[in-house]
Parts: C-alpha cells; structure tokens; sequence
C-alpha cells in the first residue's frame, strides 16, 4: 500500500484511475444492462421503437440530434435505415470516442437486443437499406472465384488484395476485413459507411455480394492457407523487403561473423 | 597541368619528409610486425581436437540425414496437403518440410567445412608480398615500340582512305541491327487519343454486364462501367480497358462546383475515366463524404465535385471526363469519346 | 632421389589427370600463383561473398523455374487446383506460376528460394558496396572494379524488376503499368520507346515474352560476365586490409586459399543457400495466387514495387504534379523529374571513387583501408546519401506506413518532401562530427593511454584514473592512417611578378580539398614527439 501511495502523484496515475473507473462502469453496465428478446407482433414492433428512442436519446441524440436530423457533430440519420445502425453499433464506431479523421472499430457497448431496438427506431426515421437476414449474407454456396473478381473490381483498391486494409487520404483508411463478420461485410457493402461508398443492389446485386464475401472468408480468415509459410502480414513488397534485409540480410551476416572471427585461442598456463 | 597545381607535398607520404618532420629515432609508432602466433586448444590438446573433428563430422552426418528427410518429405506429403504450425498458420506441409530440411542439409555442410577450417586447418598467418600493378618502364618502351612497329607495319597512319573508309564501314554496320528493331511494334500514331466510348454507347456495369440506367446509381455508391459491346473474352479487351475503363458516382447536383462537370453529367451522376493521369494506375480509391478519389499507387487525388482536379500528389493534370445522357430506352450513354487522350501524359499529348 | 622415381613408376590417377590438363591448359602455372594466395580475414570483407552466392542460388532455381514457366500472354480460363481461381480468365505466365506454386513439388520451395535469394542479393550487394565506399576500397587501383560493381548492382535492380513482371500478376502489372509511364513521359520519344517495347498499346500481348529473354538471358548473361570479371580483378588485386601490426601497404595477410579460405568460402555457400532454403521454406514471399491476374483496369492498395527500386517508388510519389503543356507538347514533370533524379542519385554512387582521386591528386595504389573516422568528410557524404536513399524508401511505403503508425499519409509525404532535403545534410554535419570525435578519442587513447578504471590517491589528496599505456601493436594500429594537407592554389603571381592563371576547376579543387582535409575537418593524428613528451614523464595523470 506504502508502494501504491507513493506513486500516486505519478503523471500517468491519473490515467490509471481513469482507466479503471471506465473498466468498472462499463463492466456494471454490461452486468445490469438489460438483456431485451426479439419480439414478432406489431405491438412488439413498436415496443422496440419506443425502447430504441429512448437508448437513442441518451446514447445518440447529443450529436445526431433529438430526432435524428443531425447536428454539426453528426450527419442525419433519416433514411439511413437499419442496415447503417446495425453496422456502425454493431461493430463499436458508434458511439463515437472522440473527433478525429475517422472514428475506428472498437468493442461494442449495447447488445445485439438493443442494437436492433435503435436499428428498428432509426428505421422508422424514414426508410433506407434494411439489416440483412443470414440467408442474404451466408457465404455457403457462393462462387469464390468470381467474389474473387469482384473484390478485385470493387474493394481491392482501399482494402488490399486479400482485405488487409489500407491507407485513404488524410489519416482516413480503409480498414483490415479480418475478422469481420459476412453480416457486417454484407451491411457496410450496402450502406456505405462513413466515406466508404455504397455498393446497392441495383449495382452489385445480393448474390455478388455474397460471393465477395465468400472470398474474403476464403483469403482473410482463421482457416486461411498461406501455402508458402508465415505471411508477413499479407502486406507485399515492403514487408517481405523489411524481413529480407533484417532477418534474412542480418541473419547471414551473423554466420559471416561467425566465419571470419578468430577461434579462441588456448590460455596461458 | 592539374599535377602542377596540386603539389606532390600535399601527399601523405611525402609529407613526412618535406615538411622536415624528422623521422624520431625509435618511433613509438612504428610498425612493431606480425605478433607471435598463439596456439589455439586444439592445436594443443588432441583430445579437444578429437572433440572438434567429431562435431564437424557429426554435422556432415546430419546433412545427410537431412536430405534423407527431404526425399522422404518429398515421397511421403501430398502437395495439396496443409498443416497448421504455430505460429506460421495454415501453410504447405510439402513446401516447409522441404524448405527445414534442404536449409539444414546445406547448412550442416557449411557449418561442418568452416568449424573444421576454424578449429583444425592452420590458423597461422602469413604474409604474402604485393607488386605494383603499373608495369615497369622497361616493360612499357617494349610494348609502346611493339605497339609502334605493328601499327607501321599496317601503313595505317600513311594510307589515311583505308583509315577512313574503315572506319565509316564500321559506324555503319550497326545500323543495320537498329534497322530491324522497327517491327517491335507500331507507331503512336492516333491510339493514345481514342477509346472505345463514342456517341450512343451504352455504359455496363462492370460487376453485372448489363446496362446501367440513372435510378441505379444513389449518391454515395461507386460502380465502374465498360463501353457497350467490349466482352472479357475479346482478344483486345486489356488493350481496351486499359484506357476505357469509367468510375460511376452520383454527387447532389448542388455539390458539384464545376459547370462544365454539371453540363456534362446527368442527374448528378458523373462518369470519369478510372486511369490515372500520372503513370496509368486504375485509381478509385473514393471517399463519398469529401468526394475525393485517390490513387493507390502514388497518392494522386482528385477532386470529383469539382472536374476532378488534382489536389494533391504527382498527378500533372485533372482526370478526363465522359459526357453522359440517357437513351429512349432509359439506360445510361456516352455522348461521345473522351474529349482529351486518358491516362499518363505524354509528348504528343499536347 | 633415384630410387624415388624408380618406385613412382606410375603417378597416382588424379596427378595424372592434373597433369594431362596442365598439357593443355598449363593449370600447374595457373596453380602455383593462386593456390596458396592469401586472403585477410574480416566479416565485412564476406558481404560481397553473400551477394555472389545468392547469385548463384538464383540462376540454379531460376534454370529450374523455366522448365515450368510458360511465357506467354495467350489467355486461358484456369481449371487448376487453387480454388479461388477456378474460372477465371489469366494469362498462361500467371495460370504456370499457379502451376508451379500448387501442382508441382517443390515448385513453391524453389520459387520463394529465388525470389528471396533475389532480395537478398541486392541487400548484399547494397550493403558490400557501402563497406567497399566507407573503407575507401575504391581507391586505385580498384575504381574500376568499383564500377563492374556498380553496374552489376544497377542490372541486379533491372533483372530483379523484369523477374518480378513476369507472372502477369496484379501487382506486377501494376509495377509495369508504372514503367510503361514513365516512359511515356519520357520527352521526344517516349511514346515511341513504348509502342516498341510494348509492341503496341500497354499491355499488349508481347512484354511477358519480351521480359521473359531479358530476364533469363541478355542481363544475367551481361552480369555472368561482369561477375567473372569482378573476380578476376580481385584475384588479380589481391584483397585489402586493414591496417595492424604486420600489415603494409606492399603486404597482405590472412590465410592461404588452400584449405583455409577453400573451406571457409566454399563452407559459407551452402551456409547462405541453407538459410535461405529454410526461409523459403517458412516464409511466403510473393503469394501471386493472393494477387489475382493483371487487369488494367484493377488495382490495390499497397501497391509497391520490390525493396530496391523503393527509393525510385518514393521519388515519384513524393514529386508534386507539374505538367508543362506548351507548343502542342506536354511535358510531365511530376514524372520526368523522379526518372532523372533515380539516374543521378545512382551515377552519383558510379563516379564518386573519380571525385575523390581529383580532389586529394593522389595517384598512389592504396591497399590499406580506412577506418570510416579516418576520413570524416567521404564517410559524411555516405551516410548523407544513405540518409537521402533511405528517406525515398520511406517515401515509397508512405501508405504501408500510414495505416501501420497511424499517420496521415499526406502528412507523411510532405515530411518526405522537407526531410529530402534537410536529412541528407544534418547527416551529413552530425556524421562528420561524430567522426572528429572518434579521432580525437584515438589520439586520447594514443597520447593518455586507456582508462583503467582504478583510481588512486595521490599523496597530497588528489585522486586520479590511472591510465594504462597501449601496447606497441595497438600504438600502430591506431596511428598508421594518412593524413592528406589540403591543396593551396598558390600565390596570384609566379616569382616573375606574373599574374598567374587559375582556372575556375582549380578553385574548386583547392576549395574541396579544404572541405575534405582543411583545419578542422581532420584532427591532426599524435606526432611520436607529442607521444615521447607525454611518456616521458610530463604529462602524468
């Protein structure tokens, strides 16, 4: 404890204070939250609207605005539809931390009850792309080879040939595809979100978006086969010249060490 | 002329002396000579050089094991086959026993050589002398009277039209071998200026193959069109697409600053050429929000809501754009070719 | 002596075989000059043996790679083993580089031992030449051997970058759509040079098969030869060293060729072919099935060429986009600029060895090398260029770098722009000052000796360190360097009262000499006097 107190005064204590604090609240929040059931019928249509607006006045009106209409801080949410809150919630952009070029992927804070609760308020704004049903987005049965094609036409340029990300201007970027779910990679196709441009159906219809998925499963998944060996992240020419240079370079200059050095020689005795 | 003005004195070695810097008897510095040589342990302990001889020899043992393994790995894994090794991922079981066992046969070789040659072979060094590489002045008169002679004997300095005809024969032959390098293929000419759009063709989506009509394409998507009639199939289709490759957006009429552009859109959708007017890369890199367009290759960007200018990187001038309108059948056409050459510039560009 | 010939009636077999050759080939002349020749021993004297063994490991896979490779640009729908393909349409260069990749055995191992052992061998290349340029290596008579280097580094860069064009992949492709512009933004005749090389519009059908005899034959057949005669002349030079107790510039020691160097360099070729066969066998390098085949009219992120022509990828990229269009004609400076600057950044390298011989007038064979602190200025202008190489380099994955740091990528690339600049010579005057240091830390230790760490009390109450003296050996080591006095132009006017005339390429050497070798920019080394004064009592600490 004599430890502890001693370093209160530290500069980062005030972080470590902060940190914790946070990592008790949200660890309450997840304890205490109230988990909601899907319901079918009307009634249960527009309880969950009613139970949207209000998680949407505490979580999202102070930059969206009271209804939806955006602010300075948040662009309008009429006609977005579903699809756009269950991506942006859904994958943690939303709520936002903090202003900056983009607002990044984190853990999500609500539930996918409440998620689909504020998707189903949002919705109601006016209409726009509706969340996918898994029968839409499954990748099962689809053509990888042409998702192959597609993704290359379509998405390579921002994300990279097998979905590893890459650089937009201005500190924007695309971000990795890795571990993002076909339902997520299905919504973002269709919404476009933040300065991703939309992919809808009358452009890339939903059989196509299925196949582009399928293949990023195929290219950046857990059961992804790099036949070569260790892939270096997938980056291309400027990782493999980085390892080139420092552990194949460097480990032969080792051995040149080794060669040229003098063996030890016997000590005086 | 040069040598005069440097003088030699400024050389170290003549320095010493010029600059009457007297050679200190008993220098501290100078060269003391080769130190004594000192036995290494083996040279004096057999049983430590026992100790390496089997090292080396067990290391040349493991070499062959080893490319007993290789031909074993080669035998006994399906090439299709895949394992998964922590922390390399799901890789080839073929290609990393292969790679692990050739890597130590070849090592355990080169190990084995150079322990022997480090602990075993002498180590006792020895200096060998070096001579000048200039050829003494003896040697130089006989070569430059040989020289002199044979070049006498040829008359080659008196009969100056062989001389000269020689040498004209010479410089010409050549020419020949550049001749024939005309056919590696055509001139210019035109190509660079034309694509395959003109008037009343129809622009298809790239991803469906149909054509596409103005309520298809919302503001913020992005769809990439061919000209009516280029099949992937088509022998040409590279040399073509190279330069009629098309990005489809739909701006907000109001957003878009540039009058020409609005002219030439329609409904707000725009239609620009997808090659980079810096070296040719395909550049669609397109925030919806700011309506910028970067290229992947070098970081051109464009400006799409204001006649795609360039705002940033080495692209030298804004990118083309495709007059559009929409036929009796409701689709989406070109109204024309591009109005400018599309892609890299180029002399003749102009 | 009789009875010896009497009982070798029959020599053995294999002095039998020599001297049949000797008959015919005169080796034993050949052998007498060369078998025991002596090579020192320095682990930085094996660099330049990394980049001819990765040599030899590339033509040995690069032989096997074309009996499978088929270049040609004849389209085929794929119907191989590598799913993710199946019915797409390709080139046969990218569907054989597949075939190689998945159906042939070992095809893959052999494959990424060739693209590795090419990477590597321009980083041996690269880092051997700088060795060769610190150590002033270069100096005669080597220049010329210093320039088979250069030129075998500058066809490396061009036989690397055909190499890698010619699986027809996406990147590749993207990488040729690249050079293919560049040309065109060549004046005069660029578009010409293109429609030539190309055999008509870019892609065409003709540049694999056109790279594929450039690749495997004219420039690693100009570069076969450049090597043999590399090593020739460093036969023919015997090898430098550095300078020590035994060493002089009329001498050279180390080990004889046979067996010592025999096994060593002999041993480190399957120690370099080992490391890089497991590597290959761990590593992925190039996943062209990854890629997809090129199309011009797709693309992706990240799009960079092999680490050596990086620097070039950097100068394009950072070079803002000015265009002249007058008198009907463009000329595109934000390309043509880059091109020009990838030349001279390289002749730079080329000519240097001539610079430096101009500005000391030293016509004198030099087979001791410098410590790179011995010659403060040429070792600044290396890490100047190094600084300026490696800032390009940074340039050309400024996108790579954005996404991994967190960076804005135009805000990477206007620090490219500025530190271009501005690097190169705060190298440049930190470098020489770290080497002015170093100096007088040697003259330190030659006048003052090495601290030893025990201290003692005087008997007045002073403490002091006490330093040990060098050895004799450590005394020359340290002392043996040159040191040149800078050029002087001379008096205006000759004794006769003559104005004398100094032409402007005589006022830049005086000046340069003063630059490399002026007050200031060497520390005078110990004079024996210096050293005796010390010693002799004086100056005890």
């Amino acid at each position: 404890m004599k430890k502890l107190s001693a370093r209160r005064r530290h500069p980062l204590a005030a972080v470590v204070v902060l940190l914790l604090a946070l990592a008790a609240t949200g660890g309450l929040y997840a304890a205490f939250a109230p988990a909601g059931k899907a319901q079918a019928d009307e009634t249960a249509q527009s309880l969950a609207i009613e139970e949207g607006k209000r998680l949407y006045a505490t979580g999202c009106s102070s930059c969206h605005g009271t209804g939806g209409q955006g602010g300075s801080d948040g662009p309008s949410l009429v006609g977005v539809g579903s699809a756009a809150v269950d991506f942006q919630v859904g994958t943690g952009r939303m709520p936002a931390q903090q202003p900056g070029a983009q607002v990044p992927k984190k853990p999500r804070i609500y539930s996918q009850a409440e998620i689909d609760q504020l998707a189903a308020y949002v919705a109601s704004l006016g209409a726009g792309p509706i969340t996918p049903t898994e029968k839409q987005y499954s990748p099962e049965g689809a053509d990888i080879a042409k998702g192959g094609d597609l993704f290359r036409t379509n998405c390579a340029q921002c994300h990279n040939f097998t979905g590893e990300g890459g650089a937009l201007t201005n500190g924007k970027y695309a971000p990795s595809l890795e571990d993002v779910s076909p339902k997520h990679l299905y919504e973002a196709m269709q919404t476009g979100p933040q300065n991703m441009p939309s992919f809808p159906d009358t452009t890339l219809p939903e059989q196509q978006k299925k196949d582009i998925i399928a293949y990023v499963k195929t290219v950046n998944g857990e059961e992804t086969e790099t036949p070569g060996g260790f892939a270096l992240g997938g980056l291309g020419p400027v990782s493999e010249g980085l390892f080139g240079w420092i552990f194949g370079l460097g480990s032969l200059i080792a051995v040149a060490v080794w060669v040229a050095a003098h063996t030890a020689k016997a000590k005086k005795s | 002329m040069s040598s005069q003005e440097i003088p030699e004195k400024n050389l170290p070695s003549e320095q010493d002396t010029a600059h009457g810097a007297v050679a200190v008897a008993e220098d501290p510095f100078a060269d003391p000579g080769l130190p004594p040589h000192k036995p290494r342990v083996q040279d004096i302990d057999e049983r430590a050089a026992k100790r390496s001889e089997r090292t080396v020899a067990l290391l040349f043992t493991l070499s062959m094991l080893s490319t007993i393994g290789f031909i074993a790995s080669f035998v006994a894994f399906p090439v299709e086959k895949i394992v998964y090794v922590w922390p390399l991922g799901h890789v080839s079981a073929l290609n990393l026993s292969l790679g692990v066992t050739l890597g130590l046969a070849l090592f355990c070789i080169g190990a084995g050589a150079v322990h022997w040659a480090r602990t075993l072979m002498s180590d006792v060094e020895v200096a060998d002398d070096r001579h000048p590489i200039e050829a003494d002045p003896v040697v130089k008169a006989k070569v430059m009277s040989d020289f002199a002679a044979g070049a006498e004997e040829s008359a080659i300095g008196r009969r100056k039209l062989i001389r000269t005809t020689m040498f004209g024969a010479l410089a010409m032959v050549p020419l020949s071998g550049v001749v024939l390098l005309r056919d590696l293929g055509p001139l210019p000419e035109e190509k660079l200026r034309h694509t395959l759009w003109g008037k009343g063709k129809q622009l298809i989506n790239m991803n469906t193959n149909e054509p596409l009509r103005p309520e298809d394409v919302a503001v913020g998507s992005l769809t990439f069109a061919k000209p009516e009639g280029l099949e992937e199939d088509n022998h040409e289709f590279n040399n073509e697409i190279a330069k009629a490759a098309l990005m489809i957006v739909r701006l907000q009429p109001q957003d878009i600053k540039d009058k020409r552009e609005l002219d030439w859109s329609h409904q707000g959708i725009v239609a620009f050429s997808k090659i980079c007017t810096h070296v040719g890369c395909p550049i669609s890199l397109y925030e919806q929000q700011t309506h910028h367009v970067l290229c992947p290759c070098h970081q051109s960007t464009f400006d799409l809501s204001d006649g795609a200018r360039v705002i940033f990187g080495p692209a030298g001038h804004a990118l083309p754009q495709l007059r559009i309108g929409v036929n009796d059948e409701g689709f989406l056409e070109a109204l024309g070719d591009f109005e400018e050459p599309v892609g890299p510039s180029f002399w003749e560009r102009g | 002596m009789s009875t010896v010939t009497d009982d070798k009636r029959k020599a053995p077999a294999g002095e039998r075989v020599a001297d049949w050759a000797d008959g015919r080939l005169g080796i034993y002349s050949l052998a007498k000059a060369n078998m025991r020749k002596i090579f020192p021993d320095h682990w930085s004297f094996m660099l330049g043996e990394i980049a001819l063994y990765s040599f030899i490991i590339i033509i040995l896979t690069g032989v096997y790679l074309t009996l499978f490779f088929h270049p040609s640009m004849n389209e085929v729908v794929y119907h191989g083993s590598y799913v993710p393909m199946q019915g797409i349409r390709m080139t046969e260069a990218y569907a054989s580089t597949l075939e190689i990749s998945f159906d042939v055995r070992g095809g893959l191992l052999i494959r990424q031992i060739h693209h590795w052992a090419a990477l590597i061998f321009l980083a041996a290349m690269f880092v051997h030449m700088m060795r060769v340029f610190f150590t002033g290596a270069f100096r005669k008579p080597r220049e010329i051997n210093w320039l088979f280097g250069f030129l075998l580094f500058v066809l490396g860069m061009f036989t690397g970058f055909t190499g890698y064009s010619l699986p027809d992949d996406l990147l590749s492709g993207t990488g040729v759509r690249f050079t293919q512009g560049a040309i065109l933004a060549t004046p005069v005749v660029g578009t010409y040079i293109s429609f030539f090389l190309f055999g008509g519009e870019f892609p065409g059908h003709d540049m694999v098969a056109r790279f594929y005899s450039i690749h495997i034959l004219l420039l690693p057949g100009i570069m076969l030869g450049l090597v043999v005669a590399h090593l020739i002349l460093v036969f023919y030079h015997k090898h430098t060293q550095f300078a020590g107790p035994g060493r002089t510039n009329k001498n050279v020691v180390g080990m004889p060729l046979l067996p010592v160097y025999m096994a060593k360099a002999g041993g480190f070729f399957f120690l370099v072919f080992g490391v890089i066969a497991a590597i290959a066998g761990l590593f992925t390098i190039n996943p062209v099935w990854a890629l997809g085949p090129y199309r011009p009219d797709q693309v992706s992120t990240g799009a960079q060429p092999d680490w050596y022509m990086g620097f070039a990828e950097g100068l394009i990229r950072v070079m803002p986009g000015w265009e002249i269009n007058l008198w009907g004609h463009t000329l595109a400076l934000g390309v043509f600029i880059p091109l020009t600057l990838f030349g001279l950044v390289l002749v730079a390298l080329a000519v240097y060895p001539f610079i430096e011989s101009w500005v000391t007038g030293d016509k004198r064979e030099h087979h001791i090398l410098d410590r790179p602190r011995n010659a403060p200025t040429r070792t600044a202008l290396g890490v100047a260029w190094i600084t300026g190489y490696v800032i390009m380099l940074l340039g050309g994955g400024n996108d790579i770098f954005a996404t991994h740091f967190h960076l804005s990528i135009n805000s990477i690339t206007w620090f490219v722009r500025i530190s271009y600049f501005v690097g190169p010579v705060l190298a440049f005057v930190i470098t020489r000052r770290i080497c002015l240091g170093l100096q007088r830390r040697d003259k330190d230790k030659v006048l003052h000796g090495r601290e030893s760490g025990i201290i003692k009390r005087l008997p007045h109450g002073e403490f002091v360190e006490v330093h040990e003296q060098l050895s004799r050996q450590e005394l020359h080591t340290l002392t043996a360097h040159e040191q040149y006095a800078p050029a002087e132009i001379g008096p205006s006017v000759d004794e006769n009262g003559v104005e004398r005339k100094v032409t402007r390429g005589q006022k830049l050497r005086a000046k340069l000499s003063k630059g490399y070798y002026g007050e200031g920019n060497q520390i005078p080394k110990p004079t024996a006097d210096e050293y005796k004064e010390i010693t002799s009592g004086h100056g005890h600490h």
